[in-house]
């Protein structure tokens, strides 16, 4: 796929966004100390609902008619986009009470409303949850077709989230394991596309008569599909970026979080330095999610 | 919620008219929706005999032509140097009265002068007649350079053609063979017959060195190496005679085989025998004596033998027996395996034999034999270009015409049938008509078909009287002309000069020409007093091609659906095998811009020269416009342009007076008339009483013609007893040698001129070009849906070279030819003979030209093999320079193309560039909807 | 709605026949000019269309391809196969599942699948869920574009009966586009299917589509042992015979 600037933020924003959301959300659930009431409650909150919302906007830029977007509320019976819509919206609507409540000090999460917590962080969860199948869900995609691709959205969530809101040792774990993931869906997502079977012989049927190879375009200018879909990266660039990708994500970002927990760095530098590195290796994963996407119309362009 | 589709049934347009298209030759019918006045969409008429409702792809897009930005605007005349495309507005009058005193001193004093020629002009016959009335011996349209080998074959053999002058009978054919066809004149109709021949699960055999197209869905390929044909189709005769696999029947009763063949040394040696009549005969089986050729019930003898004189046939069985006909000895240079020869022969004559039809339709022949059935051969042939555009074109087609007559498949059932006015034999055609005399029509036709040296358009002096030297000893037959030889003899003053060249519809500066560049630069080129070489050019085209740049006067056109146009019985009609047909154009929109129709634009400038047949004796037009000229004009008693609807009331077929409703019934029924032949003249023609007396009754001729098939060409035999010193007229004797070889009465093979020099001086790579079925020569570019399905071309290189020289995707090579080099992008083919490279014809375009970004990809990785391509072949030993054409007919011989190649890796554009053509329209930005 | 019909009364699409495309590409121009130019569309632009990079919409694509097949001897030449390619109007289309609008939708009548431009919001999600390609983006209108198998054509009752087919199928020159109702066994489009072996393109990713292809026959007839046999009847050759012995056998064939 082209790799577009507005998708590759918006999941990556969306992403952080709701993973902090939910961290704040459920956090005096679990005894983690809640963001001080005033300034810090709000730039935290602030922080969660800007990444969210700044990822949702940047989608809207990928839309042929952004206007028309509220119509994508109507098909949450059929399509992951659509749920996704409702549930982000949903999160944020339901999280708002316990961010006022944080930043302005109301003493909601002692009462009912502080309920609204665990389920929003419930909602942010299923949120990323719906973005990733988004993508999971296309078997034209075998790359992204795959059990990996939740829990790998997920993790980045959970990762991002958690170093957001400061929890180092969730963070170390998450990113411990979001690194094993990664690496290893890197190294399998290079065969699922054998895997999935589909060739230029099965996408024409003539395979049953043999070797299948493009004699001619079947046209000489460029169209959506090739722009859009048939995007190839150089090969001797993808090894670099993943590493960079890998690195940047998870490597500083752990090993800041160990030495953190170590004492050896403040905390503070320690989160600001491995939440910057943590969005850079999300940005180039992302990069190359979009850009390695290799989807079956390529093989009738004998691009693949 | 709304579907976006509320409502179904939305009428597709206000009106609905109907025409003809003109993206190419083929001549469909279509229906044109307008909405508010202006074209929306235009469909394939159903019940239009052509094409049957279907388009091709550029017909189904003529939208984008009638809408082009690239469209001329207004007369145009030059105003800086020739080449510069400097060049001012003005107006009709100013153009027109120019242009009549430009040419009033040619006609008064020299008509030779002025040389018209026209390109893919469907208007040949009134063209044709113009510069007859004008008296210049110096028109031609540009068959000369596409398939006048195809034309000439077939009229010199069996009396008519392939081209689009016959087809396959689809209905019936069980074995269909196609040499050498990409996309053909007939475009729509082979692609309807080979759908339905697919639907029936009849074969189709394709002979073409690319496997593409109608030859990639045939289901047996032979990708024989160019120029070989020849050899292939004796090899499958001499297989068909040696098995005995022949139709004698057909052959002793509608052909010469039986005709003896002059035995006696001397002048006559190797014409038909005569008897004291002057009439060939042939012996009667019957009775053992002879007896006329054409005689009632007379039986002819193939075997006879008559006082030491042979019958053709048997000369036919010891030249074609031979054993340098074998599979065996021809396999290596066809490029094909012996043991597929044999099987493609045994397959035509299982067919053609074992599969036999019968018809049961009575009918009567010429020697006044009834038949109660017709038999039927139901293997057909087609062949276009891939065979005429070769040095052994002409002879090629003749042997090819030769198998299907030895099948018995020319006008049989499930064979090859003609389309009235075919057949007709070569006596029915007229000769050349050539004398230039000062303020005179010419006294007949310019083009025709020549019997003997007698009838050669020579001057006293035995130089050429042309300027294309057509009918001369150089290409006897050049029923064509040889229009891309115009321009290089006007600039080198041989065989004279001339003053203006009027061209029509011709990309002569771009892909029409060989060597397109040296070209440009003869249409530029001064003499020592700095005027130009060729002083005048007048052009008339509809758009901003490359060639525009190159005239002094541009008389711009309208697009096909803004004027009259006439499809003639006279000249290409749309006939079918059952009904002669003809058709017209209408203007479905006007024009909206200053432009005129080319022909009413003639009538109006032969006014102002005050030329006969179109000016009144008191010097007002004959005729308004073309309109009036389609409907009134006259050709012989009775006979004008078109067969439907004469007489006052309309109610005459094919001869009758002017009637002035014609054209408003033609609009009427769709833009056409078709003339049925009736059911017992449907087959067998030429010698098919019923035919001849309904081909008289509908005016193809005055009196019946049946004639016998000539396997044995007496007009060649002619040329070669001229050039083994026989007769008065005599070639010169560079010639003799050449005249000899090509002119044998019976079809034989040779390689192609310079085939074998080539390859020994280090060309051994055929180079061949494809008509895409996508675009039409140079103008589909302009075309905002075409263009973006093919705006690029590649040279596709087979398996074998693309390995050898290490070519990657990407790729640019060097192909240099022994006049010229070009660098051009390259890719692989898999289906192809292993000695060829091909390309897409005419896809490079010049910067500039055709309203395109100068950044386009036409101009900038597309390319010509025209660069390689030149008229002349490289001098050989003797110090001459052979044209690159055909010895017989002229035809251009573009497949002769030998190169080589060398990678010259990734480049960014293709080489030569040229300068920008500066623009006479502005760039093309938006499409008009 | 985007949830797909469980079943469809009719099962309107094509069958393509690869034995019989030739490649002319006027199914492409015919498609584009309807979609562009007929009354019910709102048009299929083209970006710079005179330009150095034209870049338009198009429905239906025909692609051009070689293959080398695994047989051997005359019957191992390659071949040229052209293929073209627009919706296959799958019965489990996942460019319907997938859309969030509910533009693009499946009709339970005919099992026809659209977009409704004026719902979509062009998000592009349908064309990347869409294994064939058959989806493009207008560059202009920047709605989704897809073949709509001439809905304004077939019901179209100001067209006589006849026309009332897609553009592409009334267009093509040799008939290889055939379109009719594959839930009627006995229709034209089944019987092909049936006779012919039509076959669905990328089965396995679950589409089932509507649209069939026709594979090309068998090509290059192995040269079989006795090519010459029906041309044994008479043979030449026999040097004492010559050219008279030879004359004579075979007129006394007449
Ligand atoms: N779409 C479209 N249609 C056209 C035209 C167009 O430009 N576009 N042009 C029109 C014109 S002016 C003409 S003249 C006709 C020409 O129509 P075609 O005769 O079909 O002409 P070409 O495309 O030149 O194709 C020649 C074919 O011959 C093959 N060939 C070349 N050399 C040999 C050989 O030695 N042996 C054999 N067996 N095959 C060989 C080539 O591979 C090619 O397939 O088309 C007309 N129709
Ligand atoms: N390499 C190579 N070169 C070839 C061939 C080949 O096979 N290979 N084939 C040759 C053959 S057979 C042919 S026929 C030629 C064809 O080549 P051209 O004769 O150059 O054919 P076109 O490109 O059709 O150009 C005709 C001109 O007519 C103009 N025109 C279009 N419509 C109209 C109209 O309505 N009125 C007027 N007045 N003008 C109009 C076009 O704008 C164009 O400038 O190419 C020849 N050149
Ligand atoms: S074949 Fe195509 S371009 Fe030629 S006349 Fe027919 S529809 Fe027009
Ligand atoms: S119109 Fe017919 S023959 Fe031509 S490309 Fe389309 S399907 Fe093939
Ligand atoms: S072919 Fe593509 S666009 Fe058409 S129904 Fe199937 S998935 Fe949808
Ligand atoms: S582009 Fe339009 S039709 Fe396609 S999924 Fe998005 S909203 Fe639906
Ligand atoms: S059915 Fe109509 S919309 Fe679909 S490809 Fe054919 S012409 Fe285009
Ligand atoms: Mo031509």
């Amino acid at each position: 796929m082209h790799p577009a600037a507005s998708v590759i933020l918006f999941t990556v924003l969306s992403g952080m966004g709701f993973g902090l959301l939910a961290c704040l959300g459920i956090g005096p659930w679990l005894g983690w100390p809640a963001p001080a009431p005033g300034l810090a409650a709000f730039l935290h909150w602030g922080l969660g609902y800007g990444l969210a919302v700044g990822g949702l906007l940047a989608s809207t830029f990928h839309l042929g008619h952004p206007e028309r977007a509220w119509r994508a509320f109507t098909q949450w019976r059929s399509s992951w986009l659509s749920r996704e819509a409702w549930t982000s919206v949903a999160t944020l609507l339901v999280l708002a009470p316990v961010a006022l409540s944080d930043w302005l000090d109301l003493g909601w999460s002692r009462g009912w409303p502080g309920a609204l917590g665990p389920i929003g962080a419930g909602l942010a969860g299923l949120t990323v949850f719906t973005t990733s199948m988004i993508y999971a869900q296309l078997k034209t995609v075998p790359r992204w077709h795959h059990a990996s691709t939740p829990p790998l959205f997920l993790g980045f969530a959970l990762a991002g989230g958690a170093l957001l809101c400061g929890q180092t040792a969730l963070a170390l774990i998450a990113l411990i394991g979001l690194g094993l993931l990664m690496a290893w869906v890197f190294t399998d997502g290079e065969h699922r596309f054998a895997r999935a079977g589909q060739s230029l012989g099965t996408a024409t049927g003539l395979n049953r008569i043999g070797k299948v190879t493009v004699f001619e375009a079947p046209h000489t200018s460029p169209n959506y599909l090739m722009t859009e879909m048939i995007h190839q990266v150089a090969r001797s660039h993808v090894p670099k970026l993943k590493a960079l990708a890998l690195t940047l994500a998870t490597v500083i970002p752990a090993a800041l979080m160990a030495l953190s927990l170590a004492g050896a760095i403040p905390s503070l530098a320690a989160t600001a330095l491995a939440a910057t590195a943590h969005a850079a290796g999300a940005i180039t994963q992302r990069w190359l999610f979009f850009a390695q996407a290799e989807h079956v119309v390529a093989t009738f362009y004998g691009k693949h | 919620m709304t579907s976006g589709f509320s409502d179904l049934s939305v009428s597709v347009s206000d009106e609905v008219r109907s025409t003809t298209c003109y993206m190419c030759a083929c001549r469909c019918g279509i229906h044109v929706h307008l909405r508010s006045g202006r074209v929306s969409y235009i469909e394939g008429n159903r019940s239009h005999p052509v094409n049957k409702g279907v388009l091709c792809a550029k017909g189904a897009s003529g939208i984008m032509q009638v809408f082009s930005p690239s469209r001329l605007r207004a007369p145009l005349k030059r105003v800086g140097p020739r080449g510069s495309g400097a060049f001012v507005e003005i107006s009709w009058e100013e153009a027109l009265s120019t242009a009549a005193s430009w040419l009033r001193p040619l006609r008064e004093s020299a008509p030779e002068k002025l040389a018209f020629f026209t390109g893919r002009d469907q208007s040949q016959s009134f063209t044709g007649w113009w510069a007859q009335q004008f008296g210049t011996p110096n028109y031609a349209a540009h068959g000369g350079f596409c398939s006048v080998n195809m034309a000439a074959g077939g009229i010199y053999t069996i009396g008519g053609s392939f081209w689009e002058f016959g087809q396959p009978d689809w209905d019936r054919t069980k074995l269909f063979v196609l040499f050498g066809v990409a996309e053909d004149h007939d475009s729509n109709p082979i692609k309807i017959g080979l759908g339905r021949l697919k639907a029936r699960g009849a074969r189709v055999i394709g002979i073409n060195p690319i496997r593409s197209g109608y030859n990639a869905v045939a289901d047996d390929w032979l990708g024989i190496t160019p120029g070989t044909d020849g050899l292939l189709i004796l090899s499958l005769i001499h297989c068909l005679f040696e098995a005995g696999r022949i139709d004698l029947d057909y052959l002793a009763r509608w052909t010469n085989a039986p005709l003896l063949v002059n035995a006696t040394e001397g002048a006559e040696k190797g014409l038909i025998l005569r008897n004291a009549e002057s009439q060939p005969f042939v012996i009667d089986r019957r009775t053992g004596q002879p007896a006329p050729w054409d005689g009632p019930g007379v039986e002819p003898d193939l075997g006879a033998t008559y006082q030491g004189h042979r019958t053709v046939f048997q000369h036919m069985a010891e030249r074609y027996l031979a054993a340098e006909h074998a599979p065996e000895a021809v396999a290596e240079r066809c490029g094909i395996p012996a043991g597929r020869i044999r099987a493609l022969a045994a397959e035509l004559a299982d067919v053609a034999f074992n599969q036999a039809i019968e018809i049961a339709q009575p009918w009567t022949d010429f020697r006044g034999n009834r038949h109660e059935t017709m038999v039927g051969r139901p293997v057909s042939f087609h062949a276009m270009r891939g065979i005429s555009a070769h040095s052994n074109g002409f002879q090629t087609a003749r042997a090819l015409h030769l198998l299907q007559i030895i099948l018995g498949a020319v006008e049989t059932p499930g064979g090859y049938r003609l389309k009235p006015p075919y057949p007709k034999p070569v006596e029915a055609h007229p000769s050349p008509h050539f004398t230039a005399v000062p303020g005179q029509p010419l006294s007949g036709p310019h083009l025709g078909y020549v019997r003997g040296p007698e009838q050669l358009a020579l001057k006293a002096d035995g130089s050429p009287a042309r300027i294309d030297k057509a009918f001369s000893w150089e290409a006897p037959f050049s029923a064509h002309g040889l229009m891309h030889m115009a321009i290089a003899n006007a600039h080198a003053g041989d065989p004279y000069r001339i003053d203006t060249l009027l061209l029509y519809m011709a990309n002569m500066a771009w892909n029409s020409s060989m060597n397109t560049s040296q070209v440009m630069a003869m249409l530029t080129d001064r003499d020592a007093s700095g005027a130009y070489v060729i002083p005048r050019i007048i052009y008339s085209d509809a758009y901003a091609s490359e060639m525009v740049a190159y005239a002094d006067l541009i008389l711009p056109d309208t697009t096909y659906l803004e004027r009259h146009d006439c499809i003639s019985l006279l000249d290409r009609p749309i006939s079918e095998p059952e009904a002669a047909g003809d058709s017209i154009r209408w203007p479905v929109i006007e024009p909206d811009r200053d432009v005129r129709g080319f022909q009413s634009v003639l009538l109006d400038l032969g006014v102002r020269l005050g030329l006969p047949g179109m000016t009144n004796p008191d010097g007002t037009a004959k005729f308004a416009d073309y309109a009036d000229y389609i409907v009134n004009h006259i050709r012989r008693p009775g006979v004008g342009p078109l067969i439907g609807w004469r007489g006052a009331d309309g109610s005459k077929e094919g001869r009758g007076e002017a009637n002035p409703d014609q054209l408003r019934r033609y609009i009427e029924n769709g833009g056409f008339y078709q003339a049925h032949v009736p059911a017992e003249a449907r087959f067998m023609k030429p010698w098919n009483m019923a035919y001849q007396d309904w081909a008289v009754k509908t005016s193809f001729y005055e009196t019946p013609q049946p004639y016998l098939f000539s396997i044995w060409s007496e007009p060649m035999r002619r040329f070669q007893l001229a050039a083994e010193g026989h007769g008065a007229i005599q070639p010169p004797d560079h010639l003799r040698a050449r005249l000899i070889r090509a002119m044998d009465p019976l079809p034989i093979w040779y390689p192609p001129f310079g085939d074998d020099e080539a390859a020994g001086w280090g060309y051994p790579v055929h180079a061949l070009t494809q008509r895409p079925m996508d675009m039409y020569h140079s103008w589909g570019s302009q075309n905002a849906w075409l263009r973006q399905i093919r705006g690029r071309n590649f040279l596709y290189v087979p398996t074998a070279l693309w390995e050898a020289h290490g070519f990657e995707d990407g790729d640019y090579a060097r192909v240099t030819s022994p006049s010229g080099q070009i660098t051009v992008p390259v890719a692989h083919m898999a289906a192809l003979n292993p000695h060829t490279v091909w390309t897409w014809n005419a896809i490079g375009k010049r910067r500039g030209a055709w309203a395109l970004d100068a950044g386009a990809h036409e101009a900038k990785e597309g390319f010509l093999l025209n660069h390689l391509i030149s008229e002349l072949l490289p001098a050989r030993g003797d110090g001459h320079r052979w044209s690159n054409s055909d010895p017989v007919t002229g035809q251009a011989a573009w497949f002769d193309l030998r190169v080589r190649i060398e990678k010259a890796g990734p480049q960014d554009r293709s080489l030569p560039q040229f300068p920008d053509l500066p623009r006479v329209v502005p760039q093309g930005r938006e499409r008009r909807r | 709605m985007t949830t797909l019909p469980k079943s469809t009364a009719r099962q309107l699409g094509l069958v393509i026949d690869l034995d019989t495309c030739v490649g002319c590409q006027a199914c492409v121009t015919a498609c584009k000019g309807w979609n562009d130019q007929g009354p019910a569309v709102a048009g299929l632009s083209d970006r710079d269309p005179y330009g150095a990079e034209p870049d338009g919409a198009f429905l239906n694509r025909v692609h051009s391809y070689q293959v080398a097949p695994d047989g051997g001897g005359a019957a191992s030449l390659a071949q040229t196969v052209t293929f073209p390619r627009s919706c296959l109007h799958c019965q489990d289309a996942p460019c319907v599942t997938v859309c969030p609008t509910g533009a693009s939708y499946k009709r339970a009548e005919d099992g026809i699948v659209l977009v409704n431009e004026a719902a979509c919001i062009g998000c592009g999600l349908c064309a990347w869920a869409c294994p064939y390609g058959a989806r493009e983006m207008d560059p202009s209108a920047q709605v989704m574009k897809k073949c709509t198998l001439c809905i304004d054509r077939i019901y179209n009752e100001t067209l006589p009966e006849v026309d009332r087919e897609p553009a592409c199928v009334r267009t093509c020159p040799t008939g290889a586009r055939h379109f009719g109702d594959f839930a009627d066994p006995e229709s034209e489009v089944s019987r092909l299917t049936r006779d012919r072996g039509g076959y669905d393109l990328m089965p396995a990713l679950g589409t089932r589509p509507t649209n069939k292809y026709l594979p090309p026959r068998p090509k290059d007839r192995p040269v079989e042992v006795s090519p010459l046999s029906p041309l044994l009847e008479i043979r030449a050759g026999d040097p004492a015979e010559g050219l008279a012995g030879w004359l004579d056998r075979i007129l006394r064939k007449i």
